[in-house]
């Protein structure tokens, strides 16, 4: 079981209100990520979940009980780290029985977790060694190995995957997916990437100025996004509102043919894809998305059409207006 | 870390050194300058009388004094000077491709774990003796006359043998810092067509100004208390030729036992020593905001 | 060094190190082959370099000699117990500044720095006299709390710079593992720290050895360490040159070779982490 409740969780660090009453079921089995820009109290909120730091108010039910003046240590969760945190001194096997070894478990059946750990992780290979004579993914995949194997109520992840390769971070963005729905144990997961949050979460939350300001699926959030950061989208001010679009809903045009006039400043050329970056003139710079390829270039001047139905309007604090 | 458990368990272990580090610091301290204000003397026990400031007066006009803060002044400088125009040459030369550089290091630094009073002796009596010195047999070879080092030139002897001791130090700190200059920024000013001076002056040289402070800080702090080398080599003579402001006191409170005025001369050596503390303490401060 | 390096660069730049590297040794080397001449070779002019009777003669007079062993002996004590009790006290210090540092935590410690500015002589009336009264002058107590409590911020400087580097994330790890405090300090921090103890017990054992202040101010036989006893030598008879230089090898040797083993952390730790 692992069902996580925050009830008006608040942190201040002296003046400094980091968090600012957060309230959060997480549903047992469930795979919630917080997003939001860097600042926004999202891994101060899973440090205080984790009981790294102590809540200045509110409450944090994990099962029902109340754990605000319960160690870390005996909160039954795990956590992985952004730089993984190994332990240098030790090895694979080491690292990864660690926790079983300081909850007392006896020799034989450390030995026999940890095996299975590794072999989920394909580590097998490198039990003896240290984490410095492996890759960045090994440690990685270690650092998991070590959350798992003490079947926790929870996995916390702490941006994870961010000292990883592009590459790398999409295998495991859906390694760690695989391994959760496999386990069927409770996650949190926080990450400033909008595109592991889309592709991983049940449930983004979606987190700013210390405050929730939406929690949802990720497609309602994309259908109706409650802010501007939550979109990426293209702002456009039009008086004391703004409008966004995001890049896929514009549909490019020959210029002239109605919407917004611009110049296209840089296109990409994914082969799948092609993005436009556009000087619309006052308007600013306007970023459209062609699925497929679309030989347009530098200087060539094109129309942006948005499409009615998609288009979200924001207030001059960037919240989402709603009719 | 930071729940109130830890925070309250840090607290009670940071307690000892504090309060010892505040005991060292502030009982001698406050008994300095009590003596300070008294006629004290260890010879004549039972007198010691309030005389206010009488004491510092005595020891600040004393001609020994201004003599011993002369020297003090000449020592501190000349070392300074010695050390640091030989040990940027010499860092430069070691960061260079050196066939057994790491061999080289350990020549360079062992002056530095030679205990005061061996070095001191080392060099006066095998290396500086008038007579049966090898540098007077050096002279003698090429024809000169033999210097009569602690007679003739006392100060500089003592320069010399200080120099000797702290050349490691400021050598190996220039060398760690030429050691963290990023060799592409070398590579830039060549691509840009600098020469190897210019390089030298535009790019090595203010990347050395820091070591080049912090060295001439640490080294004042410990120069101006250059005591075993003295004592064991000159005594403070000939004269007051090579008599140090710690020199002088020592000599007063312990030759002299006139507790008093050594007293007045210690926190004369405190403030000195204070005001060269106050830049260095800046200095490494700035370094812990990281 | 990313650059080619040519050959003639390479010769010319190893010689000149090699040449000064020597010149700056050589005091050191002519103390050592001096001990291993006769007194009378000693003192000859023209001087030996190689060519002379090697003889281990002055090494045995000087074991022979038990008040040298008792001097070294004190020099251990007196430095060996210092530094551990300077460790004891430092290592929570360090810990508890590094690991849960407060807004006061910067003035502590450059505060303990300032202690170490104050020079001896300002407090040695004092002391001396402190010392003087409690029977403690000439005694290795007195020496080894001196040495202690004036190598005590160097020491948690050192240990606080080290510490620093360990990454907290780490020690949270170990605390999500299930560790308690105690635990965490003996399987995660301690293995982890263990360079850094090291080479901080050994830059202080090599201060306290040679330390030549207090030891000459405040010791004269029973409790005087190798610096006040080769101090006797100072007497201006030139007779005892080998006898002289044996002592001394003897006395910089231990040392010499410790600092070799540790002399980056070292200057690095005087500078008190100012020059990385």
């Amino acid at each position: 079981m692992g069902q996580i409740t925050l009830q008006d969780v608040q942190k201040s660090f002296g003046p400094v209100h980091i968090i600012k009453g957060a309230d959060l079921d997480i549903a047992d089995g469930s795979f919630v990520v917080f997003v939001g820009p860097s600042g926004c109290g999202k891994t101060t909120l899973l440090r205080l979940i984790a009981g790294l730091e102590d809540v200045s108010g509110g409450k944090i039910l994990i099962d029902g009980k109340n754990v605000v003046d319960t160690p870390p240590a005996k909160r039954g969760l795990s956590m992985v780290f952004q730089s993984y945190a190994l332990y240098p001194h030790m090895s694979v096997r080491g690292n990864i029985g660690f926790g079983l070894k300081m909850a007392g478990l006896p020799k034989d059946e450390i030995n026999r977790k940890v095996e299975a750990a590794a072999a989920t992780l394909n580590l097998t290979p490198y039990l003896d060694r240290k984490p410095r004579e492996l890759s960045g993914g090994q440690r990685q995949r270690v650092a998991i190995g070590r959350a798992i194997v003490r079947e926790p109520k929870a996995f916390l992840f702490d941006e994870p995957l961010s000292n990883l390769d592009a590459a790398l971070r999409v295998q495991m963005r859906i390694e760690v997916t695989r391994l959760q729905k496999q386990l069927g144990t409770t996650a949190i997961y926080v990450t400033h990437d909008q595109v592991e949050a889309m592709t991983m979460a049940d449930k983004i939350v979606v987190l700013n100025g210390g405050k929730i300001e939406q929690y949802g699926s990720p497609l309602e959030l994309y259908e109706r996004p409650a802010n501007l950061f939550v979109t990426g989208e293209s702002a456009l001010q039009r008086g004391a509102a703004t409008i966004g679009v995001r890049p896929e809903h514009l549909r490019i045009e020959r210029e002239g043919a109605g919407g917004w006039q611009g110049t296209i400043s840089v296109a990409e050329h994914l082969g799948s894809d092609t993005f436009l970056y556009v000087d619309a003139g006052p308007l600013g710079m306007l970023t459209a998305r062609y699925i497929g390829e679309l030989s347009l270039h530098a200087g060539d001047r094109v129309s942006l059409v948005p499409d009615p139905q998609r288009i979200h309007r924001f207030d001059d604090g960037g919240n989402a207006l709603r009719g | 870390m930071a729940t109130r458990q830890t925070q309250l368990l840090a607290r009670s272990l940071l307690t000892p050194a504090v309060g010892l580090l505040f005991i060292w610091m502030i009982v001698p301290l406050a008994l300095t300058i009590y003596f300070s204000t008294l006629h004290y003397s260890l010879l004549d026990p039972g007198s010691e009388e309030f005389v206010g400031l009488e004491n510092f007066r005595y020891f600040l006009t004393d001609p020994a004094f201004l003599a011993s803060l002369q020297n003090t002044l000449v020592l501190v400088g000349s070392v300074l000077a010695l050390t640091i125009l030989l040990g940027i040459p010499l860092a430069l030369l070691l960061d260079q491709p050196v066939i057994g550089r790491n061999f080289v290091r350990l020549m360079v630094i062992a002056p530095f774990f030679v205990m005061p009073t061996v070095s001191a002796l080392v060099w006066k009596n095998l290396l500086m003796h008038p007579v049966s010195g090898l540098f007077a047999w050096l002279a003698k070879l090429v024809g000169l006359t033999p210097v009569d080092w602690f007679n003739d030139v006392p100060l500089f002897s003592v320069i010399l043998i200080v120099a000797w001791q702290w050349l490691p130090f400021a050598t190996l700190i220039l060398l760690t810092a030429l050691q963290s200059l990023d060799e592409e920024q070398k590579e830039a000013a060549e691509m840009d067509g600098a020469s190897a001076v210019s390089t030298f002056i535009y790019i090595t040289l203010p990347h050395l100004a820091r070591p080049i402070t912090v060295v001439i800080l640490i080294e004042t702090i410990f120069l101006l208390t250059v005591f075993a080398e003295i004592f064991v080599t000159t005594g403070g003579g000939p004269g007051l030729q090579t008599t140090n402001i710690a020199f002088l006191i020592y000599s007063q409170a312990l030759i002299q036992f006139d507790v008093g005025s050594a007293s007045a001369g210690g926190l004369v050596a405190v403030v000195i020593a204070n005001i060269v503390a106050f830049f260095l303490v800046r200095i490494v401060g700035r370094n812990l905001e990281a | 060094m990313a650059r080619m390096a040519t050959r003639q660069r390479v010769v010319i730049s190893t010689i000149g190190a090699w040449l000064f590297g020597f010149l700056i040794f050589f005091p050191i080397l002519w103390m050592v082959l001096a001990s291993f001449k006769t007194e009378l070779e000693a003192f000859a002019i023209p001087p030996s370099f190689l060519f002379f009777h090697w003889t281990l003669e002055n090494y045995v007079t000087v074991q022979e000699r038990s008040d040298y062993f008792h001097h070294a002996m004190n020099s251990v004590i007196i430095a060996g117990g210092s530094t551990l009790i300077a460790l004891l006290i430092a290592i929570p210090a360090a810990w508890s500044m590094a690991f849960s540092p407060t807004k006061r935590t910067k003035d502590i410690l450059l505060w303990m720095l300032s202690t170490k500015m104050m020079p001896p002589v300002g407090v040695l009336v004092p002391i001396y006299l402190i010392y003087k009264t409690v029977g403690l002058l000439d005694s290795r107590i007195g020496l080894v709390f001196i040495l202690c409590l004036g190598n005590l911020p160097i020491v948690i400087w050192m240990l606080f710079t080290y510490f620093k580097e360990i990454p907290r994330d780490i020690l949270e790890a170990a605390r999500m593992d299930g560790a308690t405090i105690g635990r965490e300090l003996v399987y995660v921090l301690t293995p982890m720290a263990i360079p850094g103890l090291a080479s901080t017990l050994l830059l202080n054992l090599i201060l306290a050895w040679n330390e030549a202040f207090w030891t000459l101010n405040l010791s004269t036989s029973n409790a005087a360490p190798l610096t006040t006893f080769i101090a006797s030598y100072s007497s201006p008879e030139g007779l005892f040159w080998a006898k002289l230089s044996a002592a001394s090898t003897l006395a910089i040797a231990p040392i010499l070779v410790l600092g070799w083993f540790s002399q980056k952390q070292l200057v690095r730790g005087l500078t008190f982490g100012a020059v990385k």
